[in-house]
């Protein structure tokens, strides 16, 4: 990680936490930083990414604004983790979407959408556009299924290429090894931290509005965390059940690919629902203002990536379902091209800050 | 809103822990309460804003506390640090107290957690918060707004008029504006006067204006000034005050926990002048840390400087100012503004004193010096590993003993001997009472809780007679 203004902030900030230590209680931050007494890049990197900014240790400081030493942990290290993640994106030119991330995103997503209802008018007569399908391959009859398979599949193996490359940057900067992907109780320790959000005040809760501590904000996250791989597996079992069992979509109502994708895509849209209330209700001093428009355009990407979905299977005997399907796909489209470049990389982080501690817990 | 010219059942001066425990217990009781608090939201909560555990008597092992911490043992412990300056039964309530008062903690919102890394020898002893005590000041003050609390920052009460033993009003400040208060009982919670230097001037002169205060800067101690000059009863040595040595580079006000310095029994300590002046190596550092305020404030511009090599700097928790650092003994002289040549000798002679041991800074070693005065009889190894390192020192002042006497019930009693009717006091504005001189780790929180029970809950239930 190179030498940045919030870089040397969080170093000022954390030397004075572990003067302190009042903290460690909070997460695994704290314990992790009183492992060391120099901090170096890599380290900064490191805990920026392993602070799951639950905000509890910016209520609990003595020392934060208007204190002369001026602590606010959630916020630098906010800021220094939207640092890495410009540091370690691939290909690096792109590194510059985290930094108006917000507006990368919005107009990402209008190019998709305009992409693809210009093609779906193009190469698709309007009867076949705004008629009602039904049946097996009515989806494939407006959009048909070697487009959409080349589509998805070229964005998606790019973005998992892409994001599989920044780990390795990530990883190997703050100290990590190969072999440690081979070390089976660290790895079930940091999969039950993912899985739990251990860190997000699983005991106390949170201080996710206010000085006041709450779960809601580890409840939300959890509604679309579980939604997004609820999503996930609905495609897993659509492909297999297309190209393994020879079925052809739109499947059933209660079909597993439909049942998956209705409770997940209701997941998702509660999860965002609640995660951008809190952003807007709660108070601002330990958030980080310039990274707000980032935040909110992902989550909003997922949200409209759920609704236009939930849509589809409302409209999909009617002769709406054409251009719902479209849109659908092309916020699809949007977020599989966005994943390498969005907030979504957070998650592919604190997995593996959550593994370093996990290590460094067992050494 | 808060409305100033109906009279409250309750009013409480002062806005940290003793006070919030008043007033969160007074509405408990039934009683309608004002909380007023001098310094601004930001800064709400005294030196309790800047604690992280408190002192409890426990029969069995709890989810944060390890083993069972008796009230003999407790009182034992006690007894021993105040060399007796105590009162006994007083003493013994809070001790008892504190076991009924951890879960009522709990049911108002402070959460715990296990004892901090440095601090294990605690584990037994003390309760730690969850974020330290700010974390615990906040979840009062979401309680008591919860409760219907009245709470005024920026109101700094300066006088509360005392006739015949009772209080008639409290005149106040309110963001600037003069007001008067009326209510039917008063609790004092406003800790003490150690922010008053001209107050600490009385009785250390103008050394007085090179100490550091630890804590808030709104311990002025006009409430208790005032109460004295009306006739009531003090209790503790005015002269007396908790003082360690901590990092001199700290802010002159409200620096906390993080400027204090654990490097002394691996150092030699020297003054202005480059000479030594008491043994570094006496004991443990948790027993002596609270004698070397006291003793730098007795040097020559209250300075001191504690010199180490590199064999010792990763011993002790990280400092939050880093260590000035040379890589000649006279190099880190000119570094800290001392004689090059004295810091040379006094380092020599002290190396040339050393007897070989072997080191252990776990146990009281025997690695001591031989024919040095003073000597040092722990930890002393040489000092000639560069590069070297020196931390410069100031008395850190914590808080002052003197207070109002109390009965317990929590009343404050006049200098006749006779309780007023309805005033009480808790905390810091008390603690005199109880800890006459030294200090028990967590025993100002231990005080400051209980008393703040007893005092809202007494105020409660005179206010409703
Ligand atoms: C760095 C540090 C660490 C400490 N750590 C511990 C610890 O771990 N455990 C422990 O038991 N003790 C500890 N102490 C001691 C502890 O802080 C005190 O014993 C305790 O906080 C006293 O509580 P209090 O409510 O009486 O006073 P305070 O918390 O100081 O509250 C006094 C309040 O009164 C207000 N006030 C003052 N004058 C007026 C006025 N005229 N009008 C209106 N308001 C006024 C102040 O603004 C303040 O809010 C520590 C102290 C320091 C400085
Ligand atoms: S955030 Fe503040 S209270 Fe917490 S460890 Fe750091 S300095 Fe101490
Ligand atoms: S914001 Fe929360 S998760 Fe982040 S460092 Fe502070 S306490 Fe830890």
């Amino acid at each position: 990680m190179r030498t940045t203004d919030s870089l040397l902030e969080a170093r000022r900030e954390l030397e004075i936490c572990n003067a302190c230590r009042y903290c460690e209680g909070f997460c695994a931050v704290f314990p992790a930083m009183e492992l060391r007494r120099v901090f170096n890049n890599g380290d900064l990197s490191y805990l920026a990414n392993l602070c799951h900014n639950c905000r509890g240790c910016y209520y609990a400081c003595q020392y934060a604004p208007p204190h002369e030493f001026g602590i606010n942990m959630p916020r630098t290290f906010a800021e220094l983790r939207a640092e890495t993640y410009e540091e370690y994106a691939w290909p690096g030119f792109l590194a510059g979407a985290f930094r108006r991330n917000g507006a990368v995103i919005a107009i990402l997503t209008a190019l998709c959408l305009a992409g693809v209802l210009i093609a779906a008018a193009l190469f698709q007569s309007p009867a076949v556009l705004f008629g009602s399908h039904a049946g097996p391959g009515a989806f494939y009859a407006v959009i048909p299924h070697g487009v959409m398979v080349a589509v998805a599949g070229v964005t998606g193996l790019f973005a998992l290429f892409a994001l599989l490359v920044g780990f390795i940057r990530f990883w190997s900067d703050i100290g990590g090894r190969a072999g440690d992907f081979f070390r089976p109780a660290p790895l079930a320790r940091a999969l039950g931290d993912i899985l739990t959000l251990r860190n997000l005040g699983e005991e106390h809760g949170c201080n996710d509005q206010d000085e006041a501590f709450s779960s809601l904000r580890r409840r939300f996250h959890h509604a679309l965390f579980y939604g997004f791989l609820a999503c996930f597996a609905s495609t897993a079992t659509a492909t297999f059940y297309e190209y393994g069992l020879s079925m052809i979509s739109p499947f059933h109502l209660f079909s597993l690919p439909v049942v998956l994708g209705t409770v997940g895509g209701i997941g998702i849209v509660v999860g965002c629902a609640g995660m951008l209330w809190l952003k807007m209700a709660s108070d601002q001093a330990p958030g980080a203002r310039r990274l707000l428009g980032g935040d909110v355009a992902f989550v909003l990407l997922l949200a409209l990536s759920s609704v236009s979905g939930l849509t589809l299977l409302a409209l999909r005997g009617t002769s709406g379902m054409g251009i719902t399907l479209a849109l659908h796909l092309g916020f699809v489209l949007t977020l599989f091209l966005s994943l390498p470049y969005s907030k979504f990389v957070h998650a592919i982080y604190r997995a593996g800050a959550l593994l370093r501690y996990a290590l460094e817990r067992r050494s | 809103m808060t409305d100033l010219s109906k009279p409250y059942d309750v009013l409480v001066v002062g806005g940290g822990n003793a006070a919030l425990c008043a007033a969160i217990s007074a509405r408990e009781a039934g009683a309608s309460v004002l909380i007023l608090e001098h310094a601004p939201k930001a800064f709400r909560g005294g030196n309790s804003r800047h604690t992280r555990n408190l002192r409890t008597m426990h029969q069995a092992p709890t989810a944060t506390l390890t083993e069972a911490y008796l009230e003999e043992e407790y009182w034992e412990d006690l007894r021993r640090v105040t060399g007796g300056e105590t009162n006994e039964e007083l003493a013994r309530l809070t001790i008892r107290s504190t076991a009924d008062a951890l879960p009522w903690m709990e049911e108002h919102g402070v959460c715990f957690q296990p004892s901090l890394s440095g601090t294990l020898s605690l584990s037994r002893t003390n309760a730690f918060f969850l974020g330290g005590g700010k974390a615990l000041v906040n979840a009062y003050y979401l309680t008591a707004e919860r409760m219907g609390i009245d709470i005024l920052y920026d109101t700094e009460v300066t006088h509360l008029a005392l006739e015949d033993g009772e209080i008639r009003s409290a005149t106040i400040t309110c963001r600037g504006f003069p007001e008067t208060v009326r209510a039917r009982t008063v609790v004092a919670a406003s800790g003490g006067f150690q922010a008053n230097i001209g107050w600490l001037r009385r009785y250390w002169g103008e050394a007085a204006d090179n100490f550091l205060i630890r804590g808030t800067s709104y311990a002025q101690g006009k409430i208790l000034a005032d109460l004295s000059e009306q006739g009531v009863m003090t209790a503790g040595d005015p002269k007396q005050c908790h003082a360690v040595a901590i990092d001199a580079r700290a802010p002159k006000m409200d620096g906390g926990i993080v400027t204090r310095l654990d490097c002394v029994p691996f150092s030699i300590v020297v003054n202005r002048n480059a000479q030594r002046f008491y043994d570094e190596g006496e004991d443990f550092w948790p027993k002596r840390y609270a004698i070397w305020g006291r003793l730098v404030a007795q040097q020559e511009a209250q300075i001191g400087y504690s010199i180490i090599d590199a064999k010792c700097i990763e011993l002790f928790m990280p400092s939050v100012f880093p260590p000035v650092k040379a890589d000649t003994i006279a190099e880190l002289a000119v570094k800290l503004g001392l004689e090059p040549g004295a810091l040379e000798k006094t380092v020599a002679d002290y190396n040339e004193a050393v007897r070989p041991g072997t080191f252990d800074h776990r146990v009281l070693d025997d690695c001591r010096t031989d024919g040095l005065s003073p000597p040092k009889t722990h930890w002393a190894r040489r000092i000639d590993t560069p590069p070297f390192y020196g931390y410069p020192l100031r008395p850190g002042i914590t808080f002052t003993y003197l207070g109002v006497k109390v009965d317990e019930r929590a009343r404050v009693m006049l200098s006749d001997g006779r309780p007023t009717a309805n005033l009480f006091a808790a905390g810091e504005i008390m603690a005199g009472n109880i800890l006459g001189r030294g200090y028990l780790a967590g025993i100002g929180m231990a005080i400051g809780t209980v008393f703040g029970l007893i005092a809202g809950r007494e105020a409660a239930k005179h206010a409703h007679n």
